[in-house]
Order: structure tokens, then sequence, then C-alpha cells
């Protein structure tokens, strides 16, 4: 019997010895590193941080693009869920298609919109196809702020939806099919049955999808770097310039902490803004 | 059950409304599809045009001089290979820690009540809510003391960290799925606890331990943060192409994001059936 009581700690211990080494005391040392000067106690390496030059626009711009990203994608996860549900034949293969974004990198969906918005890129072809441009325009600069912003946002928006759908499509998946069906026979319309069954039916979904894609929308980094460089500042960008050019690992860390506060606050928010019945969990 | 289907419904609209109706769901997928689809396009013409097909103006979307010599001149190019095969390497123990460590904690949390196991279920959950790879910096210092620093090791370590949570949580999935009953059934036919184990409950998990293993694969193929903190000369695919990227020739970065693409598009092709079924729920 006494072995039996000791097989789920037995089994639960390499995991647990692994994230107590490598995630709880790194994140302990991130903590201590950021609030500390010469092993002091200290504020300096935040009070130099946000003194930088680039923060607040770094701030601005992280906010700014979390706060398109992430409505655009969940819409656009709910229309594709919704699409999905009503395709017969070929639903695999759509859905297939939808999700390889899945398997693609930050950095690698930023190259591939590099390749769109650059100045001879396709961009600028079509418009110039179109007549709208008499010669290239360029996109991705400083002077083009708004412009850059957008380009940005579609690459975020092209390779992070896929993750939004799945969880979503998942969780219409579980919606039992009686209960449009009922409301259906009682005449309500395609769009009272999406408000008032599938959207609350989904919730945990919603809940789990939006946690999920805020914290990483705070973590933007490659996809920006790729397309503009240091030209739209983020806060994950800035703490790899402070760690790798400036060769600064306390401001680093400042900015790594800054970005877990900003991550937790929101997930709080989330958790309580959508109540999910905790029995619904998975 | 009867079929809702909408489209099949509505008996009083008038067939031209209906064929409309029909005309727009599929023009909506469509579009959806080539949103997916055309970028990728876009990069392969970039990657395989070379230099002169990137100056090309304006672009058309058929071009008539690709060739694979630009793609393969990239992949000449000094350090890539090295580079790819850090990656792979990286990718590789990154699949075998977070499995051999996750799939126990996941069989524990799917088969065993035990005091602790909301504490651990919450310490798994919490590496969701942290951008974990920052916590690359503070392990730089460590991994210096360890001589782990600018090692793939390393790096691998850290992605085990990335992919390590999301296995347990998977397998914690697939091993509910294996009905208790077929275990109970073998150890009244006289196999032990683990021949039971290794015998009924492996094959059936099989396939969904596959598919976790190709997961944590994709997460540690497409890490850049981590990577190009924790080394210099050993980078990865992605360290490699994010440090030369400011330099580098227009072609050249398009053939890196293709060579990006490419194994990962293949293994999410190779697990589309479990993508939907491993997010807790089955598609069917």
């Amino acid at each position: 019997m006494q072995t039996k009581r000791l097989t789920p700690y037995l089994l639960i211990l390499p995991a647990t010895a692994f994230l107590a080494v490598l995630f709880l005391v790194p994140l302990v040392q991130t903590i201590w590193l950021a609030f500390s000067q010469g092993n002091a106690p200290s504020m300096a390496n935040f009070q130099r941080m946000v003194s930088d030059l680039n923060f607040n626009t770094a701030l601005r711009n992280t906010f700014l693009l979390t706060l398109f990203v992430v409505p655009v994608q969940i819409a656009l996860s709910l229309a594709m869920g919704s699409l999905a549900m009503h395709i017969g034949k070929g639903r695999e293969t759509i859905l297939w298609i939808w999700t390889i974004p899945l398997g693609i990198s930050d950095l690698a969906a930023g190259l591939v919109w590099l390749s769109i918005l650059q100045n001879s890129g396709y961009l600028n072809s079509f418009l110039y196809g179109l007549g709208l441009i008499e010669r290239q325009q360029a996109w991705l600069t400083y002077q083009t702020p708004i412009a850059l912003f957008f380009g940005i946002a579609m690459a975020e928006i092209w390779r992070s939806t896929a993750i939004v759908m799945i969880v979503i499509v998942a969780g219409m998946n579980q919606v039992p099919k009686d209960f449009n069906e009922a409301a259906q026979v009682f005449g309500a319309s395609r769009w009272t049955r999406f408000t008032k069954i599938t959207l609350p039916l989904i919730r945990p979904a919603l809940q789990s999808a939006l946690i999920l894609r805020t914290v990483l929308a705070f973590e933007v980094f490659a996809v920006v770097y790729t397309l503009g460089g240091r030209n739209f500042p983020v806060l994950m960008g800035e703490a790899y310039t402070w760690q790798n050019t400036n060769q600064n690992y306390g401001v680093a860390a400042a900015y790594a902490v800054l970005i877990m506060v900003i991550s937790l606050v929101a997930t709080f928010v989330y958790l309580k803004a959508i109540k999910v019945d905790p029995e619904r969990l998975p | 059950m009867s079929d809702i289907h909408p489209l099949k419904r509505a008996p009083k609209s008038p067939a031209s409304f209906q064929g409309a109706r029909k005309f727009l769901f599929w023009a909506a997928i469509a579009a959806l599809s080539a949103w997916v689809l055309v970028p990728i396009w876009f990069v392969a013409l970039g990657a395989f045009g070379g230099r002169r097909g990137v100056y090309t103006w304006p672009k058309s979307v058929f071009p008539g001089d690709l060739s694979f010599e630009p793609f393969l001149t990239f992949l000449q190019t000094d350090g890539l290979i090295a580079a790819f095969g850090n990656s792979l390497q990286a990718a590789g123990i990154t699949v075998v820690l977070s499995v051999l460590l996750g799939a126990p904690a996941g069989y524990a949390l799917a088969r065993f009540a035990f005091t602790g196991k909301n504490a651990f279920r919450l310490l798994v959950l919490l590496t969701r809510a942290f951008p974990l790879a920052i916590l690359a910096l503070p392990l730089t210092v460590s991994f210096i003391n360890m001589g782990l620093y600018d090692t793939v090791f390393g790096v691998a370590l850290v992605h085990t960290v990335l992919a390590m949570p999301f296995a347990v949580l998977v397998t914690q999935g697939i091993f509910m799925g294996v009905p208790r009953e077929l275990e109970e059934a073998a150890w009244v036919f006289g196999c032990s606890k683990f021949q039971a184990f290794l015998r009924i409950v492996v094959p059936l998990a099989l396939p969904g331990l596959a598919a976790t293993a190709v997961f944590a694969f994709v997460i540690s193929w497409n890490e850049v943060f981590a990577a190009s903190v924790l080394t210099v000369s050993h980078r990865t695919l992605t360290a490699y192409l994010l440090t030369v990227l400011g330099e580098s020739p227009l072609h050249f970065r398009f053939a890196g994001g293709l060579l990006l693409i490419l194994p990962s598009v293949i293994f999410i092709f190779a697990v589309r059936r479990y993508l939907f079924a491993i997010w807790g729920i089955s598609s069917k």
C-alpha cells in the first residue's frame, strides 16, 4: 500500500524538480535582478527603464498592438469556427489550411510579410497594377508609423489566429447540437442563436483563448524586429536590446518583470470578467 | 440527429437567394484560405527568385524566372547548415525531455487523486501566464557558471520549460481517454501494473504522445528569444537568422523564412487529426 500512495509523487517528481530549477529559480532571480543594484535592493533599474527614450513608445506600441490584434483574432476565429461548422465535405482540409500558421514562427511570419510589404514587394505591385500609386511606396519606416503598425498587426494576425481558432473550434464542437436545434424550432434567428447559445456556451474556450493570446501578444518580438527593426519599439524588443546590445541585465530584467506583471493582471482580469463554471473546465 | 444545415434548410427562400448565400459562404472560406496560403506563396517566390527577382518591379504573381539555385546558394551560406543542425538537435532534446518528464506527470494527474495535485496543476498552469522566454535572462548567468551557456543543450533546457507544461496537460487528456477498465482487465489476466501500462496504455496513447512530441518540436524549432540570448556561436536557425537579418540581402531573408516554415508545416500536417482533439475536445 505504501508504494501505491507514493506512485503519483514519483510520477510528478521529475517534472516538479525540473520546473523548480528552470522555472521558479530563474523567476525569483529575474525579480531580484530587476529590484537590485550591486546586490542591494534598489529601484535604479526601473528608474533607468522608465526614463529611457524608448520606454513610453514601447509600452504604448505593445498595448496598442495587443488591443488591436486580440479582438480581431477573436472575431476572425469565431467567424472561422461558425463557417467550419457548416462545411460538409472538405472540412478537414479547410481546417488544416487554416491551422498551417500554427507551425510558423514569429520570425518566419515577419519575413513572409516583409516579402509583401517591402518597397518592391507584392503590396506595392498590386497597388501599382490598380493604378493607385505611381512609384514604390515605403511602408516600413519610422516616417510611416501608421502603415508600420498595420503591417506588424497584419503579420501578427496572420500568424497567431490559428491557435485562437483551434481553441474556439474545439469549444464550439462541445456545444450540444440539440440546443441549436431547439432554438431553431422556436424560430430563433442565426444571430440570436449565435449570441444566446453558442457564445455563452463557449465561455471557457473564449477565456483560455483570450488569456493565451493576450499573454503572448505582450511578448511580441520577432515579427516587429523583422518588419520594423527598432523603428517600432516594443517591450520585449527593448528587453532584448538591453540584454544583448547594452549588456545591462538589470534593466532587461526590469522589462521582464513589467511584462510579467502586465500578463498576470490581464490573466486575472479575464478570470474575473468571464465567469466560467468550474465544472465545465477541462 | 437531424441535419440543421442552414443552407439546406430555409425552404421558404427563393432559389436565387439560396444560391447567393451559398456563394457568399464559399467565397468567405476561399478568402480565409487565401489569406493563409498566398503570403507563403509570396515568400517562396522571394526565396526562389534570387537577387534579381527581389528587385523586379512591378512583381507578378506567377513570375517566369524562378529557379532552385538561389535557395541552394542560400543553403550553402557559412554557418547555415550548422545552425539548421543545432535547431534540429535542440528540438530533438526538447521532445525527449518534455515527453519523458511531462507524460508521467500527465499520467499521475489522469489516474490518481493525491494531496498536492492542485498545487502541481497550478505550477503547470502558472508557466502559461509568464513570458517564459525571458527566463533566459537570469539563466545566462547560471548557465555561464555551469558551462551550459552557448550550448545547444542549454537552449533545449529552456525550450523544455516552454514545452513540458504543455506536454503535461495534453498527456493528461490522452491518458484520461484510455479506458481504465482495459487496464484493470489486464491486471486480472495476470499482468503486473507496469506490464499493463506498457501493453495496454502505451499503445493506445501512442498517437497522442506522438502529436505531443511534434508540438514540442515545433515550439522549440520556432523559439527565437531564448535561443538568441543563450547562444553566441552555437546558434539555432532562428537565432542565427535573427542576428544576420540586418545585414542580409532580401532574397536571403526570404529563403530563411521559407526554410523555417517548411519543417513546421510538414509537422502540423502530420498531426492535423489531433490538433482539435489535443485542445481537450474531440472534433467529431
